[in-house]
């Protein structure tokens, strides 16, 4: 395969130093507050979770990280560079190689009308692939992954189930080898078994490849599953933010207290 | 190995009112490699609390918390991370796993999240299964439908998969057979033997009297209590 190195291998990060360092990042819509004076470090191999209710904030932030949204103020450097002062030319080029983003919905990270090793192929062409039997194999090799057979390889997504589809965009997302990791809700419209194999199927590409996530969601139990670190927001605003188990088992803030005290026992 | 000094904690109840309670104070002990500590106390006394504060999973109020050299009650949560992966085990009464994950799997995750290979971790998962004696039948299913003692024998093969430097062991032979009880206290034994520091809470006294170098009655450290 005719790839450049520098924008596809693995590259190697001290993993001592964060990978993502973000400082006072703030969004308004007007005189509405989006989310304001942000600030975290993620470093390789961590996954972060993002909790919070509808309207917290949760997924401004992850749009204005994932540069999908212009951020107003603050700073994002991403391995040691500077996002928000880059060019757009540059910042695509990063979220092509570098990024990947998992949307809710299957269908705003697919394209619907392209079969199964289609979606995957494309990415791996968008980075410079152009051998058709290297980009078929290394289809395949993701589709086998994500735990899908090699036989649906020629169908289109729309005859998937919503997990396959799901799973289908996270090959997508991760075959061009991404170090970073932005998911919206990406357990949202599943059925809980469903659910409990994307977890599964998450964990072990996050052990494996050494992903950093950051992962926004409302549902506690897939952050206590999923995320080493754990961020509360209000009303655009982090109010609380520690180890997952801790922030849960131990929460400080009013607010996480009656978050965590209104979860449903099973 | 662990070295407790002046450990404090409270609880801050901001939906009832702001009532804040606290739960312990003045809590100190020590483990060295090799040691097993057993804390002693009424049911409520901070047994408990004091393990989950040891493990990070409970914040401290003041005092120091060292577990080798990092001071748990303030470190960052990223060398807690690590050293949960390395130095600090802590088998806990109940079992949190992903759904539909076989037990095998589950058991051998602490090793391969330190990197080991797939193969290397997984018979080391078989052969603690083995002597735990979790019918083989059972590996391939997740523990999630088993038993209590079963789901209990889960936990503790997949606490001891990797050799930490220290371990929490919270009443790991609650709910066990006289046969797997034995079981138990030989491992921990053997983890002993070969240098780990355990600070645990046993109910069962003849189990706290095999394993146990000394005991810490923690109903000093509770606020109240403490005649």
């Amino acid at each position: 395969m005719t790839l450049h190195s520098t924008e596809f291998s693995q590259k190697i990060h001290d993993p001592d130093q964060p990978l993502l360092k973000v400082d006072g990042l703030t969004k308004r819509y007007g005189p509405r507050i989006g989310c304001a004076d942000v600030s975290f470090d993620l470093y390789p191999g961590e996954v972060l979770g993002i909790v919070g209710e509808s309207g917290s904030g949760k997924s401004t932030l992850l749009s204005c990280l994932a540069g999908h949204q212009r951020a107003d103020l603050g700073r994002i450097s991403y391995d040691g560079r500077d996002v928000l002062g880059m060019s757009e030319t540059e910042r695509r080029r990063l979220s092509r190689t570098d990024w990947a983003y998992v949307h809710q919905n299957p269908r705003d990270g697919l394209r619907m009308g392209v079969s199964a090793g289609g979606n995957v192929g494309e990415r791996l062409m968008a980075v410079g692939a152009r051998h058709y039997g290297d980009i078929r194999g290394k289809a395949v090799d993701w589709l086998g992954r994500v735990e899908i057979a090699a036989d649906r390889i020629d169908d289109r997504p729309t005859a998937f189930s919503g997990g396959m589809q799901q799973r289908l965009q996270i090959a997508r997302n991760l075959v061009t080898g991404p170090r970073l990791v932005f998911m919206d809700e990406p357990t949202g419209g599943l059925d809980v078994s469903v659910q409990a194999r994307l977890l599964d199927l998450l964990r072990g590409l996050v052990r494996d490849l050494g992903l950093s996530v950051i992962i926004v969601t409302h549902d506690l139990a897939v952050v206590r599953l999923l995320a080493h670190r754990l961020m509360v927001m209000r009303s655009g605003r982090v109010v609380e933010q520690g180890l997952t188990d801790q922030v849960l088992d131990d929460p400080q803030h009013a607010y996480t207290q009656l978050l965590v005290s209104s979860v449903l026992q099973v | 190995m662990i070295r407790i000094e002046n450990l404090a904690k409270s609880f801050t109840l901001h939906n009832q009112g702001g009532a804040v309670i606290p739960v312990m104070a003045g809590a100190a002990l020590a483990v060295g490699p090799g040691e097993c500590v057993g804390l002693t106390g009424q049911s409520g006394a901070g047994k408990s609390t004091l393990m989950r504060m040891v493990y990070g999973n409970y914040l401290a109020a003041g005092g120091r918390l060292m577990v080798g050299a990092l001071d748990v009650a303030t470190a960052e949560p990223r060398d807690i991370i690590a050293l949960r992966r390395r130095t600090l085990g802590y088998v806990s009464q109940f079992l949190r796993v992903v759904p539909r994950v076989p037990t095998l799997d589950v058991v051998a995750e602490p090793l391969l999240a330190l990197g080991s290979p797939v193969d290397a971790a997984r018979d080391r998962a078989a052969s603690l299964l083995k002597r735990l004696n979790i019918p083989e039948r059972l590996w391939s299913l997740s523990p999630t439908t088993f038993s209590g003692g079963e789901q209990q024998r889960v936990n503790i093969a997949r606490g001891f998969a990797h050799a930490y430097p220290a371990l929490l062991l919270d009443e790991p032979t609650a709910s066990l057979d006289a046969a797997n009880r034995e079981v138990v206290l030989t491992l921990i034994e053997e983890a002993k033997a070969r240098g780990a520091a355990i600070l645990g809470i046993f109910h069962d006294e003849a189990a706290r009297a095999r394993v146990c170098d000394r005991l810490v009655d923690v109903t000093g450290f509770t606020p109240g209590l403490a005649a």
